[in-house]
């Protein structure tokens, strides 16, 4: 059965290993729902989190050939239940719709929305939460006039208590054995 | 004060080790000093410097010039798979980069060591459609094991080294190093220092002794146990390894065309070969086994057929170096990971003495079968034609199993590796995993240079023949001494067979109207000849094995013969064709 997969990948801090990740989901025809980039808790060390929804099998053997490329050190899968997730919304709307009355304003507070700039014409609200959530505000504000929506990939933190650090030092004791 | 004083002797010290000199002599140098003596490649603007370094140390590395960039490649691969050492090719920016994607691919599923080294168009060009400009690290990403792409000059020696290194350790494979022409043009303080490895990187795993013992009981309890093997026992140079491991289990051992030569053609327990077209009793028995031993193989589709039905009998052990080939095709009970001949020797250590004769006599019954309704006819037909079978056992009886054979793509292919005797390692090179038409030529060439002493025949059909023909040209500059074996039927064989099966005899685009190779050849000063009758094939054989320098021999062959046995597309081992 086909179920939400996060994807944790760690790599040297190197231009162009996107590219490499990428590749290998492009070449098997799988949608990448979203990706996100940046540092980890280690110095030069790079993580991606990628959001796709296969079958477990595929997704195990697409984890296995990312961590076959030479310069990422380790990639991991989880269930959405086994990380704690987050994503990040902006909303452009005219400010004039704020202001007409108390329906938009209603719907701000009770999605706990933060306005981050106003300016004469336009508002900008910011949501952080899961897809579902930030999507749910998209839809109650998208009858006032949406000007512009962006929502970042997922980022995740895995539930586990195995550090990356814990990690590398296996796979140094590894190389060293060899 | 102290400190500065030390730091500057440390300098100083560093200093006399290294040699001052350009990107491009630094280049060159790295790739000596990774202990290589020859080259192909072709030249070209964004390449000059390197081909100008070249010109002063040409006595260290012989640079062969090729007819095109695909032949250099190829022709590396062949080096690579003849010697077991790293093949290195080299070409311009632009067109030469992206016409050594094909060999680049075919290294990297067929497991090969390469370095391919491309010039690049001055880094402040990068981006902007500059001439010959490619961006040829996107575009061979997805075939290499490693790519980058240095635009200064001090990066050089490290790229390279590390190039050398990815290539050759683990699962083998091809890396591109892609280098500005300003960074072969500017200066460095050069110093070689071996790369010695990457934290991101573990070329093999560490053996785990439980899986070992686990693979050691499940082999001592089965009475039908069976061995695949493929090119893993080469790459880790196993094949001793190998031999002890079955000779002491004595378990009949089928190969795959990749593993082809690993073992003696003739070897008691060699059973033959797997697949599509490999032989009646090793894809029967796959489906009748108990236990089933993968070693240094991936499970290929040409392989396993159709994999719902593929083995479902058999407790599966895998002995593998790739954790991503892991039950990638083929579930397995049980997965040794870790380089083939440290696995070998573990297992070997834990396994029973046995001998499995009426195991092994049942193979010998089928394969009795295929002898009477295939082999026969082939090798020995009652036909006026001419068949590919008796062409390569005509090459056996004269060269006992000890010349090298390169193959090029299609029937004449799977013909030589089911019917050519082997009895060293690495004697048998094909384009197994991309199917490659045209890698034959060149590959020969770059073996021929990498195995001297070996008589190496190039076994070509017509229409590969002609998708690098130019290479005769390399040849006859060279002077390599590869003797061509161009089987001659007209067709693009191994689709009109197709057609003959599956599209109802639609010839589309399959005939060949062949221009006279005998008059091309000459006109390369190779010796050449054509046989279009039995009683003559025998003579232009010895003749060709004979002949001191190139030799190019055209046997004209039946048109329309097809490659039997035969796995249908999607149908299982079980159900392969004698007709």
């Amino acid at each position: 059965m086909k179920k939400r997969y996060t994807i944790s990948v760690f790599t040297e801090d190197i231009v162009g290993l996107l590219n490499r990740v990428t590749i290998i989901f492009t070449r098997r025809k799988i949608n990448i729902e979203s990706i996100a980039a940046s540092e980890s808790e280690v110095e030069n060390i790079h993580r991606y989190t990628i959001v796709i929804t296969e079958e477990e099998d595929l997704v195990k053997k697409v984890v296995l050939q990312l961590e076959k490329q030479v310069e990422i050190i380790r990639a991991f899968y989880h269930l959405d239940e086994e990380i704690v997730y987050q994503e990040i919304a902006l909303y452009k709307v005219h400010t004039a719709v704020l202001a007409a009355g108390k329906e938009a304003e209603k719907i701000v507070r009770a999605h706990y929305a933060r306005v981050l700039s106003v300016e004469s014409n336009f508002t900008v609200l910011e949501k952080t939460g899961h897809k579902e959530e930030t999507q749910a505000l998209f839809n109650e504000l998208a009858p006032f006039g949406i000007l512009e929506f962006v929502r970042s990939g997922r980022i995740a933190i895995t539930k586990p208590m195995r550090t990356l650090t814990s990690i590398m030092d296996e796979m140094e004791n590894q190389n060293k054995q060899n | 004060m102290e400190n500065t004083e030390l730091l500057n002797a440390v300098k100083m010290e560093s200093k006399r080790n290294t040699k001052r000199m350009s990107g491009a002599q630094a280049v060159v140098q790295s790739i000596i000093d990774e202990g290589t003596n020859l080259m192909f490649g072709y030249p070209g603007g964004a390449i000059m410097p390197v081909y100008d370094a070249l010109y002063d140390v040409e006595d260290q590395l012989t640079h062969v010039l090729t007819r095109h960039e695909q032949g250099a490649v190829h022709a590396a691969q062949g080096f690579a798979r003849a010697t077991g050492k790293v093949g290195v090719c080299m070409a311009t920016s632009g067109p030469g980069a992206t016409n050594l994607i094909t060999g680049i691919a075919d290294a990297q599923i067929d497991s090969t060591p390469l370095v391919c080294i491309t010039g690049q168009v001055h880094s402040h060009l990068l981006g902007t459609d500059a001439f010959q400009e490619t961006d040829v690290i996107g575009i061979s990403m997805p075939v290499t094991k490693w790519n980058y792409q240095v635009t200064k000059a001090e990066e050089i020696p490290m790229a390279i080294a590390k190039a050398f290194y990815i290539a050759r350790s683990g699962k083998p494979g091809p890396v591109l190093v892609d280098i500005t022409k300003d960074a072969q043009f500017e200066m460095l303080d050069y110093e070689y220092k071996p790369f010695e490895g990457m934290r991101s990187y573990s070329p093999k795993y560490s053996l785990n002794l439980d899986q070992v013992k686990k693979a050691a009981e499940l082999i001592n309890s089965a009475k039908k146990p069976f061995v695949l093997f493929g090119q893993g026992v080469v790459l880790s140079n196993a094949e001793k390894e190998f031999k002890e491991f079955i000779e002491k289990s004595g378990i009949p051992s089928a190969w795959t065309i990749m593993g082809l030569s690993a073992l003696d053609s003739n070897h008691y327990l060699n059973v033959g070969m797997l697949g599509m077209h490999g032989n009646y009793a090793p894809n029967k028995m796959t489906n009748e086994c108990d236990v089933l031993i993968a070693v240094g193989m991936r499970f290929d589709d040409r392989v396993t057929g159709d994999l719902s039905r593929y083995a479902k009998q058999a407790k599966v052990i895998h002995l593998e170096i790739d954790p991503a080939e892991v039950d990638k095709n083929v579930k397995t009970d049980i997965a040794v990971l870790g380089d083939a001949k440290e696995s070998l020797v573990a297992l070997t250590e834990l396994v029973n003495k046995k001998e499995h004769t009426n195991w092994l006599n049942e193979f010998r019954k089928l394969e009795q079968e295929e002898i009477n309704t295939v082999i026969n006819k082939e090798l020995n037909p009652t036909v006026e034609e001419l068949t590919m079978g008796e062409v390569i056992h005509t090459i056996n009886k004269k060269t006992n199993g000890e010349a090298i054979v390169v193959t090029d793509v299609g029937q004449h292919q799977m013909v030589a590796c089911r019917y050519a005797k082997f009895r060293n390692s690495r004697s048998l090179i094909t384009s197994g995993g991309l199917g490659t038409m045209g890698f034959c030529l060149p590959a020969a060439i770059g073996a021929k240079m990498g195995a001297p002493n070996k008589q190496v025949i190039a076994v070509i059909g017509d229409g590969g023949f002609q998708m690098t023909i130019q290479e005769l040209g390399t040849i006859f500059q060279s002077k390599t001494p590869v003797k061509i074996v161009v089987l001659n039927n007209e067709f693009l064989g191994m689709v009109r067979q197709w057609q003959e099966l599956f599209f109802e005899k639609r010839y589309a685009s399959t005939t060949m109207i062949n221009p006279d190779f005998q008059t091309i050849v000459k006109g390369y000063g190779i010796e050449a000849k054509k046989v279009t009758e039995r009683k003559d094939l025998d003579a232009a054989v010895r003749e060709m094995l004979d002949h001191e320098g190139a030799y190019f021999l055209e046997v004209k062959v039946g048109k329309e013969n097809n490659v039997f046995p035969m796995i249908p597309t999607g149908a299982s081992v079980s159900e392969i064709r004698l007709k």
